[in-house]
């Protein structure tokens, strides 16, 4: 064993980790899949969404801002973590305002697969039905607020890339995306190209004129479920 | 609720939220000497469509519009593509795409025919419109006739399939889309098709002769019932021929005059009118070089037949001079004949779909075509209940639509259905100076209204007890007599 490598436990069985790793990026390295919605892999954590709730020494933490230490024992494929997992995305569901069927994004978004993956089979919360705002003015993106979970992803790809496009607004229920501009996306220096404009989990935040190009049937989440490419991974070391 | 009008006849504004939810509800008017003055098939399901698809995006019109209807959702989802072609700027979406669409197409159409004429016109034909509710629905077919509802199930889920293989999704394809077609035809989903096709054919040639053989059968009754004349429209081809997925559109009278012909999608409004009516949210389209009081029209198997010079396959074709002999190639006005020219449909879209599966032009790899973005499309479909019109505006600026108008072809049905149904009342209680809806009458209406397929709830209700709520209202305005069923 190295001197910068510890061992964790993960549902009983031990794995090497990295120092200064999270639980969730040790746990992907060695092909244990943890759900997660506000991660995304090269972006500092955001630690918004709980999806990736475990149990740490017995207390639930989010795996993808807890750093991992020597011993820990760690909780993830259990009934109670799924079912907690499950409320969460549930409550994802109810506060925006989803159409599976209608929204361009069904099969590729992740919110959608993780409540697959979950096993979610209905919403049972009832729904806020707040409407919320659909930002158009971008010639090449466009935001349908209706399907924001505020995972801030969007909001930290912009800013790694130097930009800060996007940022919060508001709290609680009112807590929205915002744009860095007066009137709307075309007013920021967002471009097709860049990564916060493809960094969405959902059908939020698209680039434009895509709708079904892809047949349904031969999208991302049609064949296999979310987190597959994570646990067909060889373990590292 | 109700107003006596100057005449001494009887207004009556229904609201909608007093309707009983499912029910299609009749209102017949009588006059003062009790004769039916008139009937109203009410239809409040069309509302709010146009409202929808405002603000959303152009590309997704094709997919979300399928939501606002049940019950033909592939029509929707091909008027809208249609629609959007024109939008993205292409005149001419690629072969391949063009082909798979009708695929698709057809697929719909014979799933949708097949349903209907065994689900909800054989049970009426078979039994006889006057055998009880009870008897006369599909499991009556079952019961006396299971070779035949089996034939029934596998044709409509052959349908389902074609449907499946070009659309993605068995009932709500996503296929289409903006200048053409999202995949090709497998190999393997040509063969897994291609091995049924031909009992396609045979079957639907058999619900063929069995639809001629009771007709044949009852001729003189069936003629009559509901029957009125009128004029009717849809697509043709460019020849005359007759096309359930593009071409120009045509009127004809009573009589089998052309009243316009060959005119193009951007032009409709030109031609048609569509009129508010204080009593109804529907709108009532007209042609307009005729007014509001004789623009009215027949859409639907029955116009396509009357309105095409010719079917461009061979035993459709045979089925179709053998239909328009019955009136010496004038157009047939008798709405039991819609079921005939169902089957003949039926009988189309089968051969049209082995045509295709032998078109190696489903294997292309030329998918969409592009073009410069416009303001405007408009498109049109014949779907399985008649003409189907999409009319786009967008800016082009934010891609949002900003203007969406929507024939649906029961709502052009509309005002034949209160025909017929006024018809058939009329032949009900004429000269018996009944005030009460019997049992045989509510039967009939059910009958007449079911010829026509309308897309609502309550007639495609899966055992084929049509959900009514008739009333009859007398010259003073007073409610003699009301009727629920199902
Ligand atoms: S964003 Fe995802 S979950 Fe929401 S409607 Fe679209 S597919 Fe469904
Ligand atoms: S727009 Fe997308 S990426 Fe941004 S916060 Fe909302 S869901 Fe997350
Ligand atoms: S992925 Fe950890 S909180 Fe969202």
């Amino acid at each position: 064993m190295s001197k910068n490598t510890v061992n964790i436990i993960i549902d009983g069985v031990e794995i090497e980790a990295q120092e200064g790793q999270t639980i969730l990026q040790a746990a992907d390295d060695a092909g244990v899949y943890i759900p997660r919605l506000c991660y995304l892999k090269g972006l500092i954590p955001g630690g918004h969404c709980r999806v990736c709730t475990v149990k740490v020494n017995g207390r639930p933490a989010s795996s993808c801002t807890f750093p991992v230490s020597e011993g820990l024992v760690i909780e993830n494929d259990t009934e109670e973590l799924t079912t907690l997992r499950r409320t969460v995305v549930e409550m994802l569901f109810a506060e925006g305002n989803h159409v599976c069927p209608a929204c361009e994004a069904s099969g590729n978004c992740e919110l959608q697969a993780m409540a697959y993956r979950l096993g979610m089979l209905a919403v049972t919360l009832p729904f806020l039905r707040k409407p919320r705002e659909l930002d158009a003015t971008h010639p090449d993106v466009f935001i349908d607020r209706d399907r924001c979970i505020l995972c801030g992803r969007c909001a930290r790809a912009s800013e790694a890339e130097g930009k800060r496009v996007f940022g919060f607004e508001g709290r609680g229920i009112n807590k929205r995306i915002a744009v860095d501009g007066e009137h709307g996306l075309k007013e920021t220096d967002l471009k097709a190209a860049d990564r916060a404009a493809r960094a969405c989990p959902t059908g939020c935040l698209r680039l434009k004129r895509i709708g079904w190009k892809v047949p349904v049937g031969q999208r991302q989440y049609d064949t296999t479920p979310i987190g597959s490419d994570i646990e067909q991974k060889q373990p590292v070391g | 609720m109700a107003k006596t009008a100057k005449n001494g006849k009887r207004k009556i504004v229904i609201n909608p939220v007093t309707r009983v939810e499912g029910h299609g509800k009749v209102t017949i008017v009588m006059d003062e000497n009790n004769n039916v003055e008139q009937a109203r098939f009410h239809i409040i399901e069309f509302r709010g469509f146009e409202r929808f698809v405002q603000g959303r995006f152009y590309w997704e019109a094709p997919v979300m519009v399928q939501r606002l209807c049940g019950i033909c959702p592939v029509s929707h989802h091909l008027a809208g593509a249609k629609a959007t072609d024109m939008i993205v700027g292409v005149d001419k979406i690629p072969v391949t795409a063009e082909k798979m669409r009708r695929l698709m197409h057809y697929g719909q159409t014979y799933q949708s025919h097949a349903l209907h004429f065994f689900h909800l016109a054989s049970p009426d034909l078979l039994f006889g419109f006057d055998a009880p509710v009870e008897k006369r629905n599909v499991i009556g077919v079952i019961e006396a006739h299971p070779e035949v509802a089996k034939k029934a199930v596998l044709m409509r889920k052959f349908g389902q399939e074609v449907i499946k293989a070009t659309g993605g999704k068995k009932v709500h394809p996503t296929g289409a889309i903006p200048g053409g077609i999202n995949k090709n035809l497998s190999l393997e989903e040509r063969d897994a098709l291609k091995k049924d096709a031909d009992t396609m054919v045979e079957w639907a040639v058999e619900a063929l002769e069995l639809c001629k053989k009771i007709t044949k059968g009852n001729l003189e009754f069936l003629l009559n019932f509901g029957s009125f004349e009128s004029n009717h429209v849809s697509i043709v081809r460019e020849d005359g021929c007759m096309d359930l997925y593009d071409g120009k559109l045509r009127a004809i009278d009573a009589q089998g005059k052309k009243i316009f012909d060959m005119i193009e999608p951007l032009e409709y409004a030109d031609y048609l009118g569509e009129e508010v009516r204080p009593w109804s949210y529907m709108k009532f389209p007209h042609i307009r070089s005729l007014g509001k009081e004789k623009g009215w029209y027949r859409v639907g198997p029955l116009s396509r037949v009357n309105c095409c010079d010719f079917i461009d396959t061979e035993l459709a074709e045979k089925a179709r001079q053998e239909f328009m002999a019955l009136t010496n190639g004038k157009p047939v006005h008798a709405s039991m004949a819609y079921h005939w020219a169902r089957v003949i449909e039926l009988l189309h879209a089968a051969e049209k779909i082995r045509e295709l599966l032998d078109d190696p032009d489903l294997q292309g790899t030329e998918l969409v075509a592009q073009g410069t973005k416009r303001e405007k499309g408009v498109a049109w479909i014949e779907a399985p209940r008649g003409t189907l019109f999409h009319h786009y505006e967008i800016n082009t600026e934010t891609d949002q639509i900003t203007l969406a108008n929507l024939i649906v072809s029961t709502t052009s049905n509309n005002e034949p259905m209160n025909r017929a149904v006024q018809v058939i009342a009329d032949q009900h209680l004429k000269g018996k100076g009944e005030s009460e809806i019997t049992e045989g009458l509510l039967n009939h209406i059910e009958v007449g209204i079911r010829a026509y397929d309308p897309c609502l709830s309550c007639a495609t209700h899966a055992l084929g007890k049509m959900r009514l709520h008739v009333e009859l209202v007398d010259a003073a305005g007073h409610l003699l007599d009301e009727k629920f069923r199902g």
